[in-house]
């Protein structure tokens, strides 16, 4: 007798500590159906995106989704990733760019946004979307697998006070290489304590200026011809980059302020005069920096043929989930992602976003509609990162996006080699040797695992 | 001294102890077992397709450059935290235990750093270190001192070991601090009568009749720096720069959590676990035989 009480307290202490969430949600009795949201941005960005939300539930009243900050871009990924493997998924997760490799090679766990918008039978004009936007999230004959929604690209920031300070032309930002490390040096000798820095280390200094120059970060046209591809950072252009950016470390011209968007804090407070960041920086620059600034392109190196073309992007884009495993969402659930998709594909939607967050604006129409609103007069350089999308004419191989599995790792992998190259442990060429050797064996993993 | 005592019948000593065994089952035994499983699983991050491959995964965690620098990263990093957490606790329990005015405020204070949650208390000690941000981050890099343990491995390295010892200072400290109290008086004041100094009394009585508390210290001590430190090491560096404070238990975690590799994470755990039992197994056989209880 006792023991079955004990049994059944220590089953309910068991039970109690496990949260039951039932994720599936239905019409019932006029309620509107419930859609689990779930994203990865800090504020001020998550507010804003909330607001974006909570424009959609007020537009109609079948469907009410729910936004939830779930960390990180990489905590959300994972933290989606375990919830389907529960069979509790969300229906929505927004997911960097990084991961876009994995999630499609993800099989029935994704809903591709093609199909979703087929089955609901809600049209979206693609083709009015930024090539280097929409095409980063299209299969290799174009069907589109998620939905573009927060995309960035890295500029540069500068500060018009330190440069004042150090006798330069404040309106005048360096356009190459050579000429930021002319001005790097003037500020230095006029007293900044950090010339330049950036943030996301592997994203801009290897990723953007591989596109910028037109040079390959892996083979198969980046990984989108196939899972068997593989690295090719280990090249003299990228050699000679990181040489150089180990050179100006040493000079104390360029200060490596941290992994991710560590570095991010160093340019509003004015510690460093240069800044390479993400557009979507933009909101945070604004809002803390106590100086006059401004955006430029980023800086590239005028000998290399063909330079400069456009940057490729960063952020995220919304991918619709199955419940779990054995799939478990009704058609109608699948329809109100379709409605936000639509949503937030509007004009006015897309305009707003852009203006109110710095990410750049997705479509053509939105940004003719900003234009015509007068915010690039209001807010000069506010229109540098779409500019730099645009640039070069047909994108290449080099300069569509990066489709690799496994990215986030490497994308680590990539930090930590340049972390070990900036402590003096070795040269640019043996630290795209070791993102090769590491990187490569990543990528097979990730292959052996979708046989 | 010891005295059995008898249950009669069985139900009894079961019910008593069902609690504490459910509690293994479902926190040790279950959780351990799904790792020994995935160990030998090869899966996509989705657990859709899923391939066994015997222990193909161990043969490639240990042919692993990588695992075996941060084996290295472990080693460094265990000793020095159980050396520094358990000197000092030693030293301040001796201090603690003089009758000076106000012995009991020292001792409250010294127990305080044991209720800091792991990754308030690296926190903590970012905002002292952190080379921009950070009190005496930024009064060495002004007195000339180039500090950034965003890019200096062996920087970093000391901050984590300091961080981390310091969170276990407290705990050796009530642990020290009874066993030095448990030490006869009778004992101290023979050995001063017969004209043996501070210094020679703690060495020739005190240490060796602490060794049960300190042996018992260094075992939980190495434990805590294996398994328990990760949320510092979290906080504080991310397992950078580079890989250098990256130990065994935060690769785990960063090959199991955030690459969602979990073949290769079970692997990796199950090593671990290997590992602290064959740790625990020697210094019980070994160690144990000089310990005077």
């Amino acid at each position: 007798m006792l023991r079955r009480n004990l049994a059944a307290c220590a089953f309910a202490a068991v039970a109690g500590l496990m949260p039951f969430w039932n994720g599936t949600a239905r019409a019932q009795g006029g309620q509107p159906v419930e859609l689990q949201f779930w994203h990865g941005l800090a504020q001020p960005l998550g507010g804003q995106l909330e607001g974006v939300v909570a424009a959609f539930n007020e537009s109609q009243n079948r469907y009410r989704i729910v936004p939830t900050y779930r960390g990180s871009y990489s905590e959300t990924m994972v933290a989606a990733i375990a919830a389907f493997r529960a069979n509790s998924a969300p229906h929505l997760v927004q997911m960097f760019e990084v991961g876009t490799g994995t999630m499609m090679a993800a099989g029935r766990a994704v809903k591709p946004t093609h199909e979703l918008l087929s089955e609901a039978g809600v049209n979206v004009d693609f083709g009015d979307y930024l090539p280097a936007v929409r095409g980063y999230f299209q299969t290799n004959d174009g069907r589109q697998m998620s939905m573009p929604f927060n995309s960035s690209t890295a500029v540069m920031y500068w500060n018009k006070d330190a440069f004042r300070r150090a006798g330069l032309d404040p309106e005048k930002p360096p356009a190459t290489w050579k000429e930021l490390e002319e001005t790097a040096r003037k500020l230095k000798a006029g007293g900044a304590a950090c010339a330049f820095t950036n943030s996301w280390p592997g994203w801009i200094q290897v990723e953007q200026m591989s596109a910028i120059h037109d040079q390959p970060i892996a083979s198969l046209g980046n990984g989108f011809g196939g899972f068997n591809a593989e690295l090719r950072v280990n090249n003299p252009f990228m050699v000679r980059h990181m040489d150089n950016l180990i050179a100006w470390q040493k000079e104390g011209l360029y200060r490596y302020g941290g992994r991710d968007a560590a570095a991010d804090a160093l340019f509003p407070n004015g510690e460093c005069a240069i800044a390479m960041l993400s557009a979507g920086a933009r909101s945070r620059v604004t809002r803390e920096a106590k100086f006059p600034w401004g955006t430029a392109m980023l800086p590239y190196y005028d000998d290399v043929p063909g330079a400069p073309r456009n940057s490729i992007i960063g952020g995220a884009s919304l991918w619709s989930l199955n419940k779990g495993p054995q799939g478990g969402r009704s058609a109608e659930e699948w329809r109100g992602l379709a409605e936000f998709f639509r949503f937030v594909s509007q004009t006015d939607v897309a305009t707003k976003w852009h203006m109110d967050t710095g990410y750049v604006p997705l479509t053509r129409a939105a940004y003719e509609k900003a234009k015509a609103a007068g915010y690039y007069k209001e807010n000069p350089g506010a229109d540098v990162p779409i500019e730099q999308l645009l640039r070069g004419g047909e994108m290449t191989e080099n300069t569509r996006g990066i489709r690799l599995g496994g990215y986030v790792e490497i994308r680590n992998i990539i930090q930590e080699e340049m972390e070990k190259a900036f402590q003096g442990q070795g040269t640019g060429q043996q630290a795209m040797a070791a993102i090769t050797a590491r990187g490569n064996q990543v990528l097979r993993n990730f292959e052996r695992q979708q046989r | 001294m010891r005295r059995k005592v008898i249950f009669r019948g069985t139900a009894l000593p079961l019910a008593l102890l069902l609690p504490q065994l459910a509690v293994t089952a479902v926190f040790f035994l279950w959780p351990a077992g799904v790792a020994v499983y995935q160990s030998v699983l090869q899966q996509d991050a989705w657990g859709l397709r899923t391939e066994f491959v015997g222990l193909r995964n161990f043969a490639d965690v240990l042919a692993d450059p990588g695992w075996r620098d941060a084996a290295w990263n472990t080693a460094v990093f265990s000793t020095a935290v159980a050396a520094l957490a358990m000197g000092t606790a030693l030293a301040l329990a001796v201090q603690a235990d003089k009758s000076i005015r106000g012995a009991r405020a020292y001792r409250t204070l010294l127990i305080w750093p044991y209720a800091v949650a792991p990754a308030v208390a690296a926190v903590l000690w970012l905002f002292i270190f952190h080379p921009s941000i950070g009190l005496v981050g930024r009064a060495l890099n002004s007195a000339g001192i180039p500090w950034d343990t965003r890019l200096d491995g062996d920087q970093a390295m000391a901050l984590v070991i300091l961080a981390a010892a310091w969170k276990q200072v407290s705990y050796n400290f009530i642990f020290f601090l009874a066993g030095l109290q448990a030490i006869p008086k009778s004992v101290l004041e023979a050995a001063a009568i017969d004209g043996a100094r501070p210094v020679r009394r703690f060495w020739t009585v005190v240490f060796p009749l602490l060794s049960p508390t300190t042996f018992f210290l260094l075992v939980v001590n190495l434990v805590y720096a294996f398994f328990d430190t990760f949320g510092t090491i979290h906080a504080l560096t991310g397992g950078g720069p580079g890989n250098a404070t990256e130990t065994l238990i935060y690769r785990a975690y960063v090959e199991g959590v955030q690459n969602t590799n979990l073949g290769s994470a079970a692997a990796q755990s199950v090593i671990l676990m290997l590992l602290v039992v064959a740790l625990t197994m020697v210094q019980f056989r070994f160690i144990e035989r000089r310990v005077h209880y």
